[in-house]
This record gives structure tokens, C-alpha cells and sequence, in this order.
């Protein structure tokens, strides 16, 4: 049977904090099973709005939807069972500090364990996640002991560790001070997520090769709206200026970048 | 512009100034009591289950294990000190043979909680609000909501029952080192009677000074518990803010434990007075 209705839906969604407006009456259709980028500047409430979706923020008016629920006002308790089905890749990977990377992996399934599976199976599960980020033999290490590349595949390994998978992965920056070899290979393993788990992704980055590489649909937010909403092509020669400016790297008026020696 | 306008113009700011401030402050008070009423409504869930116990007890080896050095130190040169200052008066009124008695109830109804629980607020405490903080800073706290867990449940109640657990038990410690200390200047330093300092301390100290201290010590390590968590769970961004948080933590928790100890110690003497009466030590 076909599901009419999106996975993630934002319905006229605003955001303050103190007098700034982050999102201003923000519409958003996540389309079941493809990779959605949001791109836009630092500062312009990409990751509020990556937040709004997992509950980590409540929005000033407006709604958000998962799978057709109403979520926005469900209490903390109530949105266990919701983000059950929802990773948070963090930008700065949020690993525990206190556990060795399997258990790191392993928390998700330990702490929402329903009896289904047991600590050898969650162990054993935890362990082909980190084989399928490249991480094999890491087990036993603390996140400490990483690389910045290392620590964000144990990141993706943490995401996926679900039973059942996730239907839904949120990224933030997940390229974000990493060298673009190691860029494009957690771009690559975001598209293998999406495409062995069917998992919907929605991906908030400003870096435009990576927007690129792993989106099926890319949105720009600019004050606090989107400006721009098509294919990566379509959005890379977009004539719209903000757009225009951001794909070029070029400084919007106003922009003032002094140096003084 | 005129100067009436000027003045207006300061007065309204200071005027506003001192309303946000007072506004902040209470919602802030109002905060911590949210903060600290969710944090025990999770203690009966997590100390009946395997999986509470197993947050419990890193905890108890944190705070309670890694603090007991310090605080028996504390204990020990604090017990000491109070007969080297003591000796001449006693000695000079002939009652010497008492003053390990006193210190001893000094020690045990005032000094031994109070200074375990700032020992314990310094270390302990500031090191709960730097792991929390940190925690925080690096979005580990939003981690743990977005994964189903709650940070409370999951990071402070086992903290705050450890502080509540064992701060008495440390106490117990800094008394009894304390102790051990007085006795041991009493009668290598100033050649005191071993005998006489025992026999007046069995005579005088009772229950109640050794259970007022403990008693007093379980606010104590409520109030170390819920703000070091607290400050962490709300510290700014960045190394200053995680900095600012200890050093906020560590001077609430004193404040806090001095004002409990004078109000517990105005409750405690009232309790006693009612139901025993006065005591003569001396």
C-alpha cells in the first residue's frame, strides 16, 4: 500500500530567540526515502530546523509531522516512541567520552532495548555497524583516541545502530572540518545508508560539493525562509542572488570583512 | 537634552535593569526546583533496576571513593588544630582532660559535616559540573534526548543520590580521623592523659551530636548533588562558560551548606532542648 503522506512535514513553522526570527512561517515536505539537503549560511537556522524535526526544539507557531502525527506537542515522554525511528548525527558527533566506541554504537539499542533482542545481539549488531563504516577493531577504543573522520563514521555507525533501522537520519554539517577526501567518503557512506536501509535522510551542510554528492533535493534557507527548492543542477544555476552568491562564494552586500594590521 | 530627561532616562534604565534582573533570578530559582523535583521523581525508577544500579555505583567510586582522601585529611588537621588552639585555655583552667570532648562534639556536630561538604563541594562538585558541562557543550546532552534517554534520569539522579548517600558516610570519616587527630596532638604534642580524653569523650558525646552532624550532612549533599548538576545542565558555551559554571557551582553549594547548617543547627538545638533539655559539657 502507497503512503500519501510525507515522513517529515513542517507546517508554517517560526523560531525566535529573543528578537531574531531564525525560521519565519517555514513549509517542509520530506519526501519518503530521498537524501533532502538544506544549505545556507552559518547562523541562518539550519540546524534549529534539523531540531524541530527530533524534538529538540518546540517551535514558536506552527506544526511538525512525523509520519503523519502531529509531534510538536507531544511531551518528552511521549516523544520517545517518535525518535525511536529518528538518528541525529550531531556536528560535533556527540559521542560519550565516559564509553569505548562499541558502546557508543551499542547505546541507542541498549536504551531503548524492548526485550526483542539481547546484549550479545546488540553487541554483535553494534559490531557489523562499525564493520560498515570501516571501523572494524576500533571497538574497544574511546572516542578520545579518534580522528576527526574516525569519530564522525562512529557517529553514522551510532545512527544506523537501530533495530529496527531508522527511518529517518538527520546530519548535521556532516562534512564539517573534515579534508574532502574524507568529505566524500562520509558523503558516500550516507548514500549507502540511503540506499541499503531505503532510510530518508535530511542533510544540513554549506558545503556544496557535499550537498552535491549525497542530495536528491536541495533547499536554501535565507532569512528565515527558503529562497531556493529544486535538484542540486537545478539550484547551482539558479539565478536567484542569495543563491546565486552562496554556489559562487561570494559575499552578500552589506558583508563587511575588514583586515587591519 | 535637557537634564530632567537625562535623569528619567537613567532612572528608567536602572529601574528596568533591576526588574529583568529580579525576573531572571526568580525564574531561575523556579528552574532549579522544576530541575531538582525531576531529578527525584526518577529515584525510586532507578534504584530498582539493574540498569540504575550500574549508573549508581561509577558514581559512589567518583564521589565517594576519590573524595575520601581529602576529606579524611581535612578531617584529621582540622581535629588537630582545635587542641592545639584549645590546650592552653583548658590546660590553664585545669580542665584539659575535657577538651578532647569538645572538639570532639565541635567536630561532629559542626566542623565534619561542614567542612566534608565544602571539601566534597570543591572537588566533587566541581567536577560533576565539568563533566555535565562539557556534556553539554558538546551537544552529548541533546545526543542522549535524541536517542530516548533522558538526561536526568540517565546523568543527575545517580549523581544526586550518590551525593546524598555518601556525603554522611564521609563524614563519618572526617569525624573519626578528626578525632583521631585531636587525640594524637593531645597526647604526643602537649603529653596528655590517653586515658582521661576517652573516658570524658565516652561521657559526653552522645548519639545525638554524631546523628545532628549526619543529618545535617544528607542536605549537605543534596544541595552539592542538585546544583553542581544543575549549573552543568546550564552552563554557557565554550571553556568560559563550562569555567564560569564550577566556579558559580562550587560558590553556591558553599553558600547553601552554611545556610542549611545554621538553620539545621537553630532546628536541631530546639529538637534537643524539647526533648532532653540542657546539657552542661564542662
Amino acid at each position: 500500500m502507497e503512503i500519501d503522506h510525507p515522513v517529515v512535514e513542517l507546517r508554517r513553522v517560526s523560531k525566535s530567540f529573543g528578537r531574531q526570527r531564525v525560521l519565519d512561517d517555514i513549509d517542509l515536505r520530506v519526501e519518503r526515502g530521498k537524501n533532502t539537503v538544506i544549505i545556507g549560511r552559518s547562523g541562518t537556522g539550519k540546524s534549529v530546523l534539523l531540531k524541530h524535526i527530533v524534538g529538540l526544539l518546540r517551535p514558536d507557531r506552527g506544526e511538525v509531522h512525523f509520519e503523519g502525527q502531529r509531534v510538536d506537542r507531544l511531551t518528552e515522554r511521549a516523544w520517545v516512541p517518535v525518535r525511536r525511528q529518528i538518528s541525529f548525527v550531531f556536528q560535533l558527533n556527540a559521542l560519550f567520552d565516559s564509553m569505548t566506541v562499541l558502546e557508543n554504537v551499542a547505546f541507542p539499542m541498549t536504551e531503548n532495548r524492548t526485550g526483542r533482542i539481547d546484549h550479545k545481539q546488540i553487541r554483535d549488531l553494534a559490531a557489523r555497524c562499525l564493520e560498515r563504516v570501516g571501523l572494524t577493531g576500533f571497538e574497544k577504543k574511546r572516542p578520545a583516541e579518534l580522528s576527526g573522520g574516525e569519530r564522525k563514521r562512529v557517529a553514522l555507525a551510532r545512527a544506523i545502530a537501530m533495530d529496527p533501522p531508522p527511518k529517518v537520519i538527520l546530519y548535521d554539517e556532516p562534512t564539517a572540518g573534515l579534508d574532502p577526501q574524507r568529505s566524500n567518503g562520509i558523503n558516500k557512506l550516507i548514500r549507502q545508508m540511503q540506499r541499503d536501509f531505503q532510510v530518508t535522510g535530511v542533510v544540513v551542510t554549506h558545503d556544496m560539493r557535499s550537498a552535491a554528492e549525497v542530495g536528491d533535493r536541495v533547499l536554501m534557507l535565507w532569512g528565515g525562509h527558503f529562497v531556493a527548492d529544486g535538484t542540486p543542477q537545478e539550484v547551482m544555476e539558479s539565478e536567484e542572488p542569495h543563491v546565486r552568491r552562496f554556489v559562487q562564494g561570494i559575499g552578500e552586500p552589506g558583508d563587511v570583512v575588514t583586515f587591519t594590521r | 537634552m535637557p537634564r530632567e530627561s537625562i535623569a528619567a532616562g537613567m532612572v528608567a534604565r536602572i529601574g528596568a535593569g533591576t526588574i529583568a534582573g529580579v525576573t531572571g533570578a526568580l525564574a531561575s530559582f523556579g528552574r532549579f526546583w522544576l530541575f531538582s523535583g525531576y531529578t527525584a521523581s526518577f529515584i525510586p525508577l532507578e534504584m530498582t533496576s539493574v540498569r540504575g544500579w550500574r549508573r549508581f555505583l561509577p558514581q559512589c567510586f567518583q564521589i565517594g571513593t576519590r573524595s575520601a582522601p581529602v576529606i579524611m585529611l581535612t578531617g584529621m588537621f582540622i581535629g588537630m588544630v582545635l587542641i592545639v588552639q584549645g590546650w592552653a585555655q583548658f590546660d590553664a583552667a585545669n580542665m584539659a582532660d575535657r577538651l578532647g570532648s569538645i572538639v570532639i562534639i565541635s567536630l561532629c556536630q559542626e566542623l565534619g559535616p561542614v567542612l566534608a561538604g565544602v571539601m566534597l563541594a570543591g572537588r566533587a562538585g566541581g567536577a560533576l559540573t565539568a563533566e555535565l558541562g562539557t556534556m553539554n557543550v558538546t551537544e552529548q546532552l541533546l545526543a542522549l534526548r535524541s536517542m530516548g534517554a533522558d538526561p536526568i534520569r540517565y546523568l543527575v539522579t545517580p549523581r544526586f543520590v550518590a551525593c546524598v548517600l555518601l556525603t554522611p558516610l564521609l563524614t563519618i570519616y572526617a569525624n573519626l580521623m578528626g578525632t583521631l587527630g585531636a587525640w594524637g596532638v593531645y597526647v604526643l604534642v602537649f603529653q596528655g592523659q590517653s586515658e582521661p580524653f576517652w573516658y570524658y569523650a565516652e561521657q559526653t558525646v552522645e548519639m545525638w551530636d554524631v546523628g545532628s552532624g549526619l543529618f545535617k550532612s544528607v542536605f549537605f549533599g543534596a544541595a552539592i548533588g542538585l546544583v553542581s548538576c544543575y549549573n552543568g545542565f546550564h552552563c554557557k558555551p565554550g571553556a568560559e562558560g563550562v569555567g564560569r559554571a564550577c566556579t558559580q557551582s562550587f560558590v553556591t553549594s558553599f553558600i547553601l551548606i552554611l545556610m542549611l547548617d545554621l538553620f539545621l543547627g537553630f532546628l536541631l538545638n530546639g529538637l534537643y532542648s524539647a526533648w532532653f533539655g540542657f546539657r552542661p559539657l564542662v
